[in-house]
């Protein structure tokens, strides 16, 4: 995956709370391969309306917008389903980072593996976000995760906490099966002594 | 970075529990540090993983696994089960729309190739994964449980860690048969008291989802308890935790208990004869110790709980049945109030709407929430003698559960009302099998999820119990069960 550092670019703001994965990937997608490209898919139906035209007041839809590599939105981001291909379909559309002020778990979890940086600050300081990405949609933001910051252009920077692990192997674009293997004496050592003291825990049907 | 060993895993004597720790311990501490392979002092912890649960989705992390050359480590821990994509009518035919009849396909091939048992679109055990492993008992009290859906919270009902996992992470518990974990907070949600008449498990979670809202577990895992909680059979114990999710819970889990340990003795994959006796003795020690401390704790009166339904496009959005529609004027938050304001403009609902009355098109009894012998137990006892007034959808949890239905005539007294007795699987709760509500259509459903689009692009859901469900079934409308019981 692609190791993430330092990101200065400017960002959408999407004033919603409860982005769903489903909004995020209806589940009819799921079953597409993802060298289809599952920015295809990403907010399939609630961009659209009803006729299946792409709605203006949608943010993502915006020009002034367009391009734009972070996304800001509302709590509970990326809650429901633990489809990965939510995740897919914005960094298949350039996403590198969301900002909100809380996110689905599993959706936190699969952004790490996939290189998305999930940022959680206070609803303070995304309204903020929000007033300057709307009053100057081109105006950058500067994302530094080794120094775990936020910067709006001529401001000051906001912190934000992430588990080291999440960071490390954010930064160095890790695949964690390679390192888990790092334990593999460990796990083998863990899965024999686990057999012999719970014998009966392995399905015998 | 350092890294400590694994502490022993916790022993328990073979007549009787006697825990090593010292202090109170949670019910959840005392599996998470059974499972800890490895602890990082960054609180990260490699977790050894019992069972693994797969289903069609899971295709991307067999693709993953195979372009690594990496093999399945433990076959034996790991089962597939066809059910998002399982056609309900016409199985025999098999799934007609090619996409869908490859991603069939694809988990026979994947499981072939890897050793893996499958329970495939015409094997008798067929049916929703977290119906199905329950019923084969092969969820157990004190396993660690994942499975590539976010309802894994169900087989938390048995005492044990079970949650949803990503694609990336199916693929490392394919490989490695462990998982990396941050330790999550705890929750305790006690319901105290007994619940009213007609008032569901399915309302009991819908009502603590209004109360601490659709991310109030967010990183948490919660646990059951109080009277109300005690008292539900396992059935309702797994609607309760299926739903855990909806909270923005990690996981949730019960307790094991009398319940727990008659449910579960002589199924498939339970432990038997002197295994058992091994077992249980284990299991009997897995409650949170008088005293245990957890980060949180909420309260709820069960007699306080009514049967509630969901007005708008989060299971938080959820109220009593008796309430109105809410009015966004009244939310003095900007940012809540245009979250109301667009909910109520996706539901086509007015301000001050009596809930109850609110016209449905049709209505789905299904999915891993609400599809069990028990809720179609409760569903059927509305729909007796009763005519549906509107088209009515019945899908089975499991190929067990609808066998188990027919045997008890329960099929009859779908079929006589009217409505139609299908195939079990996923359907029309993840719509990814062509299942759908078409759009600006309103569906009452006992799923979890009225997000919108769920059920469909423009389906309009409205969740609510088995009972709930038939009750709005027979009149058309959204209906207190109680006035038709």
């Amino acid at each position: 995956m692609t190791p993430f550092d330092t990101l200065t670019a400017p960002a959408v703001p999407l004033r919603l709370a409860n982005v769903d994965t489903d909004q995020l990937l209806p589940g009819r997608f799921l079953r597409k391969p993802r060298s289809d490209g599952y920015d295809n898919y990403l907010f399939h139906d609630v961009r659209r309306d009803a006729d299946g035209a792409l709605r203006p007041d949608f943010p993502v839809n915006d020009p002034r917008w367009a391009g734009a590599p972070i996304l800001v939105a509302d709590r509970n981001f990326g809650g429901g389903s633990s489809r990965e291909g939510a995740v897919y379909a914005l960094v298949d559309a350039g996403i590198r980072a969301v900002i909100a002020p809380s996110f689905g778990d599993i959706f936190y979890s699969n952004a790490i593996k996939n290189g998305l940086l999930p940022i959680r600050l206070p609803i303070e300081a995304i309204e903020r976000l929000w007033d300057i990405a709307e009053a100057d949609p081109s105006a950058p933001l500067t994302i530094d995760l080794a120094a775990q910051t936020v910067r709006p252009a001529n401001g000051e920077p906001v912190g934000f906490e992430i588990d080291p692990f999440h960071k490390s192997c954010l930064l160095a674009g890790t695949d964690d099966i390679d390192l888990t293997l790092e334990h593999a004496d460990a796990i083998s050592a863990f899965e024999r002594s686990d057999r012999a003291a719970r014998p009966w825990r392995v399905p015998a049907g | 970075m350092r890294v400590r060993a694994a502490e022993r895993p916790c022993q328990f004597a073979a007549a009787g529990y006697s825990p090593p720790m010292t202090s109170p311990t949670t019910l959840f501490e005392k599996i998470w540090r059974q499972h800890r392979i490895v602890e990082r002092d960054d609180g990260q912890a490699l977790l050894w993983i019992d069972r693994h649960l797969c289903h069609e989705g899971s295709f991307h992390a067999f693709d993953k696994l195979a372009r690594s050359g990496r093999k399945v480590r433990r076959p034996d821990l790991t089962f597939a089960i066809a059910d998002h994509y399982v056609p309900t009518r016409d199985r025999a035919a098999g799934a007609r729309d090619p996409e869908i009849a490859t991603m069939i396909r694809l988990l026979g091939e994947n499981a072939a190739a890897n050793h893996v048992r499958l329970f495939g679109l015409d094997d008798p055990d067929q049916g929703i994964v977290h119906v199905v492993a329950p019923e084969l008992g092969l969820t157990q009290p004190g396993a660690t449980l994942v499975c590539g859906d976010s309802h894994t919270s169900t087989h938390g009902a048995f005492g044990a860690l079970a949650f949803g996992i990503g694609a990336s992470e199916v693929a490392h518990v394919l490989a490695t048969q462990s998982l990396w974990q941050k330790r999550p907070r705890t929750l305790r949600i006690a319901v105290d008291g007994r619940l009213g008449a007609h008032v569901a498990a399915k309302d009991v979670i819908l009502a603590v989802i209004a109360r601490i809202g659709a991310d109030g577990a967010a990183g948490h895992v919660v646990e059951y308890a109080g009277e109300a909680i005690r008292a539900l059979p396992m059935e309702a114990r797994m609607t309760v935790c299926n739903m855990t999710i909806e909270a923005g819970g990690r996981a949730g889990m019960i307790a094991p208990d009398d319940t727990t340990l008659n449910w579960l003795h002589g199924r498939r994959y339970a432990p038997k004869g002197a295994d058992w006796d091994a077992a249980v003795a284990e299991w009997r020690g897995l409650t949170s110790d008088p005293g245990a401390a957890f980060d949180r704790e909420v309260a709820l009166d069960a007699a306080g709980i009514a049967p509630t339904v969901t007005w708008g496009t989060s299971p938080e959005h959820a109220l009593p049945v008796t309430a109105t529609v809410p009015d966004p004027s009244n939310e003095p938050d900007s940012g809540r109030r245009a979250a109301l304001e667009a909910a109520l403009s996706y539901m086509e609902l007015t301000p001050g709407t009596p809930l109850a009355g609110i016209a449905v098109d049709q209505v789905f009894i299904g999915s891993c929430t609400n599809a069990r012998l028990d809720d179609l137990r409760a569903a059927a006892a509305v729909l007796k003698d009763r005519r549906a007034a509107v088209p009515v959808m019945v899908v089975p949890g499991s190929s067990a559960v609808k066998r188990a239905a027919e045997a008890e005539g329960l099929d009859r007294v779908f079929r006589d009302a009217g409505t139609e007795w299908l195939e079990s699987g996923c359907s029309m709760c993840a719509a990814t099998n062509g299942d759908m509500v078409a759009p600006g259509l309103r569906c009452a459903s006992t799923t979890n999820r009225n997000f919108r689009g769920r059920q469909g692009p423009g389906s309009r859901t409205h969740l609510m119990s088995p009972a709930m469900a038939a009750a709005a079934a027979v009149t058309g409308r959204i209906t207190d069960v109680r006035e038709l019981a």
